[in-house]
């Protein structure tokens, strides 16, 4: 009994430790990366005893400085919702990513041990609705703060981000048909078979980004601006415009852009789950790698475990590399830009595949 | 455990109701909404019905009350813009109706009040919801996309005349 406790609560804090620290980490590795990406040094001067360790503690002198800072409220403020605010958004942010699986099942012994927080029957599902709840975060600042610039800022960043969430939505049932199945962890298990194994044999593994290559350009599209960052950060567009957090300051201030660093978490862990084969090593099945001309090496069971969360984290950092390689890439779209491609680019694009898959499922006679 | 779990949602869903009806404040109330909804969807889930939890998150919580709280904020000014409500003498056809209401629900709550089913509770999977919806319910299923059309094309009628 108190075995199975501590296992659920192992699962749900490496869950928890993996999002805190990823999203932490990411700010070190926005600045690191824009110098390198800009040809200049980056971050660098934080030090402990004349320690600098490339700036690695720059995360901590922030987090110094956030605590520290007043914390300030405007007069006419909306005490409970100004508070409020910034923990709805970051605990919709953490929660989402619960149900998304990290690797397949660890055998102790006689014990098995799913390799995901929370197991349920919907995870697609979950993730989505913790993500669409997110904009009350956004809402509730822009209102509380009795600032009109704030409230503006909050209806573009809320409009925005139903514009992304609609298409986020209709961009994953492609995955949902080809998989025929709501459940992340066997959408991450069904993308270890075979491609096509009548013409390709055994060489090609099904993942979402082979079988929904439109549908994968479409959410990583959506969830990007879902995460209000760059080339859809015009709800704060901090250099001109002001946004829904700008009567925010010290360490609730911090919670808004730590929620959009944990959002790119979650969306990198969706993409990689729906599309990138989840926790999946090419070739590697339950008792080892078999490889299609033959060849089997056999591992122990922990070690399979092992190489599966590996890779699960491996390709999550990837996709968040991607994600800000495009951040740190392209320039800030217009309002009416981002409106113009959410309802008339990504939308109807979706539905489109959403047709086609149906169509192509009923032609090659079921799923992949 | 369950009864613990039951009891403490239920009370949240009454908690949040009753802020609903009495806030003021109508953004307050929009959100006491919000959490009462999201208690629903939490019974749901203890009745072991995830997808119907998940759809009520999704369809209420996170798409129509953003629409209401977006409403809300764009188009009802705060008390200090307002005077006194003109129609206050309305609200006293509140009372009777609220009464008819509740006559209502209490004949169809004892009306119904049968054994406890045993066994396999209805199936609230994702795939005995979908067939229901295709095989037994398709018309209504129908009928209510038709309904939501015609209620879209006439915003935009709405919306395009303005111009």
């Amino acid at each position: 009994m108190l075995l199975d406790l501590g296992i659920v609560f192992g699962r749900v804090a490496f869950v928890m430790m993996f999002m805190l620290n990823l999203g932490g980490i990411l700010t070190w590795v926005e600045r690191k990366q824009s110098a390198i990406m800009q040809d200049r040094i980056g971050a660098n001067r934080a030090s402990i005893f004349g320690f600098r360790v490339m700036g690695l503690l720059h995360p901590l002198a922030d987090a110094i400085k956030m605590l520290t800072k007043e914390d300030f409220r405007p007069a006419r403020a909306d005490r409970f919702l100004f508070s409020l605010a910034p923990f709805v958004s970051v605990f919709f942010a953490l929660v989402a990513f619960a149900s998304i699986p990290f690797g397949d099942t660890l055998r102790v012994g006689d014990r098995v041990i799913p390799l995901q927080a929370v197991t349920l029957n919907v995870g697609v599902l979950y993730v989505f609705a913790m993500l669409s709840l997110g904009v009350y975060g956004v809402m509730m600042a822009g209102w509380s703060s009795a600032n009109n610039f704030a409230l503006l800022g909050a209806q573009r960043a809320a409009a925005l981000m139903i514009t992304a969430e609609i298409a986020i939505g209709a961009s994953i049932m492609g995955v949902v048909m080809v998989y025929g199945s709501l459940n992340l962890q066997d959408i991450a298990r069904a993308q270890g078979n075979a491609l096509f194994p009548q013409w390709l044999g055994q060489w090609v593994p099904a993942w979402g980004v082979l079988t929904q290559p439109l549908g994968f350009i479409l959410f990583l599209t959506a969830g990007i601006a879902a995460t209000k960052r760059i080339p859809f950060d015009m709800p704060e567009g901090e250099s001109e415009i002001i946004g829904y957090f700008v009567e925010y300051s010290g360490m609730k201030f911090g919670m808004f852009a730590m929620a959009d660093f944990l959002e790119t978490v979650v969306i990198a862990g969706m993409t990689t789950a729906l599309f990138l084969g989840g926790w999946q090593v090419p070739y590697l099945m339950a008792d080892g790698f078999h490889f299609p001309w033959g060849a089997v090496a056999t591992l122990p069971q922990p070690a399979v475990a092992v190489l599966q969360v590996g890779s699960f984290v491996v390709k999550v950092c990837v996709v968040i590399f991607f994600m800000m390689l495009i951040r740190w890439t392209l320039p800030r779209f217009r309002y009416d830009q981002a409106m113009r491609l959410g309802w008339l680019g990504l939308f109807p694009l979706s539905i489109l595949n959403i047709v086609l898959t149906g169509v192509l499922l009923l032609l090659l006679g079921g799923r992949a | 455990m369950e009864l613990a779990a039951f009891t403490l949602i239920a009370l949240i869903a009454l908690g949040s109701a009753l802020g609903l009806i009495l806030k003021r404040n109508a953004i307050h109330g929009a959100l006491f909404l919000v959490v009462n909804l999201g208690s629903v969807a939490a019974l749901y889930l203890t009745l072991g019905a995830e997808f119907l939890a998940a759809a009520q998150v999704i369809v209420y919580a996170g798409a129509i009350m953003v629409l209401f709280v977006f409403a809300i904020m764009v188009l009802i000014p705060g008390k200090e813009e307002t005077g006194p409500d003109p129609r206050r003498p309305l609200r006293w056809v509140a009372l009777p109706a609220g009464a008819l209401l509740l006559a209502q629900v209490l004949v169809i709550l004892v009306g119904t009040r049968g054994p406890t089913p045993v066994g396999s509770p209805a199936p609230g999977g994702v795939e005995a919801i979908g067939r229901l919806l295709f095989t037994d319910y398709l018309f209504p299923f129908e009928l209510t996309s038709v309904l939501l059309l015609a209620a879209m094309v006439g915003v935009l009628l709405l919306a395009r005349r303005r111009t």
